[in-house]
């Protein structure tokens, strides 16, 4: 009992640290409103970390990532629409930035590959289910081939 | 057999072929850099070894040269700094940034290891660096005649990038501008 109870305390202190690690990725910040703070967060967690690689900038503690939320803060304060702080981030990261990739020739395949590959899992399952029931459909003879099989069944050849 | 039962098996071959090159493709993960085949940004820094002395972007055109961003506390640079050291050697320009630095560090550094560089501009918080769109150090660009961004190599520069990547292009734009 002790043990667990042990356990419970260790398990609670290692995920307050934890979230106390996370915490100290959000700079302290402070926004004029509310709302240009929601932006701050909408933005850096859309946005992503170039080096890292899988992490938004919010998440990352990579220095790249704390000057890039430094530049995000700043653009919002100077008054600059989410639009443009995404244009400043992608003129120098690239598409790569972006989690929301935009829509070109590039990323295409991207946006609509699961679409075409469900389409075409669609087609072929149908084409399944329809072989399927032709083959359970009773067989129907036409006219001579029935004589035939009568003349059989008869015994006449 | 319908010709039509051979699509899945060219769609899983053609599918396995991209998912292949993606995953062993080389240097996957530098990302291209965006600012290719554009103008290098606009900056004013003070030169690392004479900081009175504000450079600008347009000093440094005006001929084909490397634009190695490094650091102090880099220690790939430090990998990279030999190399550089014997390029300068052979004639190549190259500027150098450095990149969110102690000052008093990079001076030592560029006083105890030998300075490869026509200049440093000392980038402390990182402005040009986020400009150029760099992620780390070290990373090299070069710029030609026109001042315009031209390749990135990301990582260290040593022999065998200079032979295979960076000469030839490096070359390239030099008989391009004459």
């Amino acid at each position: 009992m002790l043990q667990v109870i042990r356990y419970v305390i260790s398990l609670l202190t290692l995920s307050l640290w934890a979230m106390a690690a996370n915490a100290a990725a959000i700079d302290d910040y402070v926004f004029a409103t509310p709302e240009q703070q929601s932006r701050f967060i909408q933005l850096t967690t859309e946005l992503r970390c170039p080096q890292c690689q899988n992490q938004s900038i919010a998440d990352s503690n990579a220095t790249i990532s704390e000057d890039l939320r430094r530049e995000v803060y700043r653009l919002i304060g100077e008054g600059k629409e989410d639009q443009d702080i995404i244009r400043f981030m992608q003129e120098r990261y690239g598409d790569f930035v972006l989690y929301k990739p935009r829509l070109n020739a590039q990323t295409l395949l991207l946006w609509f590959g699961p679409l075409l590959l469900l389409i075409m899992a669609l087609v072929i399952l149908v084409v399944i289910v329809k072989r399927h029931r032709k083959a359970d459909q009773p067989c129907v003879l036409d006219k001579t081939e029935q004589a035939e099989l009568d003349n059989i069944l008869d015994g006449k050849q | 057999m319908k010709k039509w039962t051979l699509v899945p098996l060219v769609l899983f071959l053609v599918l396995s072929l991209l998912f292949y090159r993606a995953l062993f493709r080389e240097n996957k993960n530098d990302l291209p850099s965006a600012l290719l085949n554009r103008p290098l940004p606009e900056f004013q820094l003070p030169a690392v070894l004479n900081p009175e002395r504000l450079i600008t972007a347009k000093e440094l055109t005006g001929e084909v040269f490397l634009l190695n961003v490094w650091g102090s506390w880099c220690v790939a640079c430090r990998i990279e700094h030999p190399y550089l050291l014997e390029l300068a050697e052979q004639g190549v320009t190259i500027y150098g940034v450095n990149y969110k630095d102690e000052q008093a560090d990079a001076r030592q550094w560029l006083k105890l290891q030998d300075d490869p560089y026509v200049l440093s501009v000392a980038d402390v918080d990182g402005r040009l660096g986020i400009d150029l769109g760099v992620y780390g150090a070290p990373e090299t660009f070069l710029v030609d005649q026109q001042g315009m961004i031209r390749y990135r190599h990301i990582g260290i520069v040593d022999k065998r990038v200079w032979e295979e990547d960076l000469k030839p292009r490096y070359q390239a734009l030099q008989k391009e501008s004459g």
